[in-house]
């Protein structure tokens, strides 16, 4: 079916310019304040003062590689998967608002030379923070453009030196059920836990974000610190990491364990190869209406695609 | 003067059922949704339309057990809407999200399990909407009954397709399935009630408790 629905590159004289569906937003918000002003001049006259709008939502004029202009920090921070707080996705940003990230520290371990416990400002020192400016494609077929802050994963390995018996690099988030409401629910194994190949982690686009937008990290986005691999789906990038280990065996991840025939391990952004409940040919980049075609490996394949030489990804999704 | 021509039951439910497009309206025109709208939009109109449907199974075992024979005239308001809303849902995911590229559209149903029992749901529903008047209720006489029961068909169908729609797996019990499975077993139940020798047992035990209770005056 996916020969009616190739995966060509997005032209960027394709894509709603920026300044359009920002307009949209704007309206959309002026039409929101001109409501809610109506609605307080219907129920409390003697208010007088129109309501002022907080500071504004962030927006970069910035674009991917490819042209695509990053979604707003309001779309970005609003709406996330983080199913230790909530499976709503608006609800997320509420939930996690006090979610308590200092002190916090990451322990790096097992298969390595010089195991090391960070604290999240020994990471800040140690390793230079840059931005990229990534592609998220969720499962769920929707995807953002998001400028993160952060540092190379391969940085960070080689400082611990893995050992040659490490194959994997396994990655637990925090497991705290009294902040994190989710994690009281049965029908997840936490904590959550996710994997990469120990190539795919050296790979330079594996990134460890602390920040976005040139801020802090928020909660709901994986405060303070969380896995970004652009060319995977978004479940892989598992967020507020405390645990990193190099093991030898392949890593039991949580969807995976949930559901092996439609969340592989590798899970590498395939339009070719469906999930087996719905279509993965095209997605809904956040902000605009109609959708786009998927790219093999999100776009990301002349960096990745030679890490899966000679393996059949159809078997090995 | 006339009475007024409707009871308070009926009030509730054509406020009901119009509250969810009202709230549609409202939420798109002050811009309270999420940055994924047309998402957002099918998943409220198809969960809308669940309710809807549940809500209708639930007027026949309100009549067994507590003998209000009321909510069996309100089965067929609740069906329309039901079909209302689950025309929008389809309208949506058919013109919003796929743009109205019908083969693409075909393609994707016929090959998704959890379309296909949508499509399967919402194809069962036209002639159950059709029907549902008085006109068609005398020209099909016994055979109406029979069609309208398709509805225990129709609603595991809708309960699949929701669940198939969400990120789980309901034989592990693991996953996003807790709101499935509540609607899940609240039809069932439903349903279970409708079993000839349960629905009796069940009337028989209300009509003992009924006798306990003080006699009404006003019945008539």
């Amino acid at each position: 079916m996916t020969n009616l629905y190739k995966s060509v590159p997005v032209r960027s004289s394709e894509i709603t310019p920026k300044q359009v569906y920002l307009s949209r937003r704007d309206f959309m918000k002026a039409a929101t304040v001109a409501a809610s002003a109506a609605l307080l001049a219907a129920c409390a006259p003697s208010v007088t003062e129109m309501p002022q709008n907080a500071a504004p939502a962030p927006t970069s004029t910035a674009t991917d590689e490819l042209g695509n202009p990053v979604n707003t920090y309001e779309d970005i921070t609003n709406y996330n998967n983080y199913y230790e707080f909530t499976t709503d996705k608006q609800g997320v940003a509420g939930l996690a608002k006090d979610f308590k990230t200092i002190p916090w520290t990451i322990e790096v371990g097992r298969l390595v030379n010089k195991p090391k416990t960070f604290g999240i400002d020994d990471l800040l020192k140690t390793f230079t923070q840059e931005e990229r400016i990534y592609r998220l494609r969720c499962v769920e077929a929707w995807s953002m453009v998001i400028p993160w802050e952060g540092f190379t994963l391969a940085n960070l390995l080689n400082m611990v030196e893995p050992t040659s018996e490490a194959k994997y690099v396994r990655f637990e988030t925090v497991y705290r059920p009294d902040e994190m409401p989710g994690q009281k629910s049965p029908f997840y194994s936490w904590p959550y836990q996710e994997g990469l190949r120990l190539d795919e982690a050296m790979n330079d686009l594996t990134f460890l974000a602390t920040g976005l937008y040139g801020e802090p990290n928020v909660p709901q986005n994986g405060t303070p610190i969380r896995l970004v691999v652009p060319w995977k789906y978004g479940f892989k990038s598992i967020k507020s990491i405390v645990k990193i280990e190099l093991v030898a065996e392949l890593p039991a991840t949580l969807w995976n364990a949930i559901a092996p025939n439609e969340y592989g391990f590798y899970s590498n952004v395939n339009p070719d190869v469906d999930h087996p409940r719905w279509s993965q040919a095209s997605e809904r980049r956040i902000g605009e209406l109609s959708r786009v075609p998927t790219l093999p490996f999100n776009g990301y394949g002349e960096q990745v695609a030679s890490l899966y030489d000679g393996m059949d990804l159809n078997v090995n999704y | 003067m006339k009475k007024f021509p409707y009871t308070p039951l009926q009030i509730a439910i054509h406020i009901y059922a119009w509250f969810g497009i009202a709230l549609l309206i409202f939420d798109f025109a002050t811009g309270n949704i999420s940055p994924n709208p047309v998402q957002d939009l099918e998943q409220r109109t198809g969960r809308h339309a669940l309710t809807l449907l549940v809500l209708l199974l639930l007027c026949t075992p309100i009549n067994t057990l507590f003998k209000w024979s009321e909510p069996l005239k309100r089965r067929r308001a609740l069906g329309l809407y039901t079909f209302m809303y689950a025309t929008i849902h389809v309208i949506i995911f058919a013109d919003l999200d796929y743009g109205l590229a019908w083969s693409r559209l075909l393609q994707e149903v016929i090959q998704k399990s959890r379309l296909v029992v949508g499509a399967i749901a919402f194809i069962l529903l036209i002639p159950l909407a059709i029907t549902s008047f008085d006109i068609w209720k005398k020209r099909l006489g016994k055979n109406w009954k029979r069609l309208h029961q398709l509805v225990y068909f129709l609603a595991p169908l809708v309960v699949l397709h929701y669940l198939w729609s969400k990120k789980g797996d309901i034989l592990s019990l693991q996953g996003e399935i807790l709101k499935p499975l509540i609607y899940g077993l609240i039809i069932a139940i439903f349903l279970i009630v409708r079993i000839p020798p349960i629905k009796k047992a069940l009337a028989s035990f209300s009509t003992r408790m009924m006798s306990l209770l003080p006699p009404k005056k006003s019945a008539a």
